[in-house]
């Protein structure tokens, strides 16, 4: 799907700019300038067609739908693939997660949808797709939609409501008046130019951090000694995997400029599912999330809801460790 | 009449553009219109979205969730 690309780099580089092929600095930058145009090429498309999603995506169905038929434990799966297909934006996860418990949906199914929401986005996955394949990224969007269901319904089971902003309790005791809705009335057609300016606006945004994060992964590529990182990371001695989640936390790269880093990290001989588990530990939970969800739940709360999905993403890293 | 026209977000870059998409569209058309962003995440609550940011025009919700197009919020406007 991308010779035409690689061929264009090569002839680019090795052509145009005349540097050897075989020295170090002509593979990194043939890497470069491949990497990041296959990456933006993906992104817009993967992004276009997430907006098309978000553009049609009932939101507020799905909340009556998770709240009124009885389930059986499936809403928290249910709860976890739509976090999933919903586009993210980090300063919507207040008022939907208001909604959500306002709707009279679980605490622990509402969880589900907010974990799921950032771990498996649209830019995450584009990313995964162009540098890892397509098998790594269903691997890494089906075990982000489990980690969400049982992560959710671990913090369901803990009865955690009382633990909850005096004021959205207030809320959740007497409903707020409902205010009128106009609706959409645009055809699709009419909708096309503004998902596809609203995708190119989030292409923009992450540019710099594809390009920075393709030019780390590139000099790292062409002058990192093979098997550099077995020596250190890659031996699958048992901590690394936590000690890979734990730094990523409070990282709040976001997955365009890390994937790619990532992707080094693998070729040089780090595993899979420790590469896997630190990008979930850094787009799933963050420091800016945190003090977003400050507003609604107490410090405890956060506390609990980052503990506990901080070690079922090290208990899936050690998980792919051992069928990858 | 004037129209009170509120912005809901809590800051994020899709908020910022949709309150310069507002500003432009009321200014190029000579609307009489206030337009006043709330930012404050228990104000917005009280509008019932779940999705920023939401354009609401004379209290009535409008657009929520996606940063529209001009001539849309003329036409909303009107």
């Amino acid at each position: 799907m991308f010779n035409w690309l690689q061929n264009f780099s090569d002839w680019l580089i090795y052509t145009i700019f005349n540097v050897g092929e075989d020295t170090h600095l002509g593979t990194a930058l043939n890497f470069f300038v491949f990497d990041t145009l296959k990456i933006l090429i993906l992104l817009f498309i993967i992004v276009f067609f997430m907006g098309i999603v978000n553009a049609y995506f009932p939101i507020e169905r799905l909340k009556n739908y998770l709240n009124k038929k009885k389930l059986y434990g499936l809403e928290y799966f249910f709860a976890s693939i739509f976090g999933a297909i919903t586009p993210f934006c980090s300063c919507s996860s207040v008022p939907l997660f208001i909604g959500f418990v306002q709707g009279g949906i679980p605490l622990g199914v509402t969880f589900s949808f907010l974990i799921t929401s950032p771990l498996v986005n649209e830019v995450a996955v584009a990313m995964f797709i162009g540098m890892f394949g397509l098998k790594a990224t269903i691997i890494y969007v089906v075990s982000g939609i489990i980690l969400g269901t049982i992560a959710g319904w671990l913090l369901g089971k803990f009865n955690l409501e009382y633990l909850l902003s005096d004021w959205v309790k207030k809320i959740l005791e007497n409903k707020i008046q409902h205010r009128e809705y106009a609706g959409e009335k645009r055809t699709f057609y009419q909708r096309i130019p503004e998902i596809t300016k609203s995708a190119w606006d989030i292409v923009k945004g992450v540019i710099v951090y594809v390009i920075i994060g393709i030019a780390i992964g590139a000099a790292m590529h062409g002058y990192v000694p093979e098997n550099f990182f077995n020596q250190y990371l890659g031996g699958g001695e048992w901590w690394t995997v936590p000690l890979a989640v734990i730094l990523a936390v409070p990282m709040y790269a976001n997955a365009a400029g890390i994937v790619p880093v990532i992707q080094v990290f693998v070729a040089k001989g780090v595993p899979l599912g420790t590469a896997i588990a630190f990008m979930m530990g850094t787009v799933g939970l963050s420091i800016p999330e945190a003090t977003l969800l400050k507003k609604v739940m107490s410090l405890k709360l956060i506390a609990i809801f980052f503990s506990v999905v901080t070690i079922c993403i090290i208990f899936s890293g050690y998980l792919f460790n051992l069928i990858l | 009449m004037q129209k009170v026209i509120k912005i809901l977000g809590t800051g994020c870059p899709k908020c910022k553009a949709m309150t310069a998409v507002v500003k432009e569209a009321v200014a190029d058309n000579n609307i009489d219109a206030s337009i006043t962003k709330v930012e404050d995440i228990m104000e917005i609550m009280k509008f019932n979205i779940m999705t920023t940011p939401a354009l609401v025009i004379d209290d009535v919700v409008s657009i929520k969730g996606r940063v529209p197009s001009k001539k849309e919020v003329v036409d909303l406007l009107k």
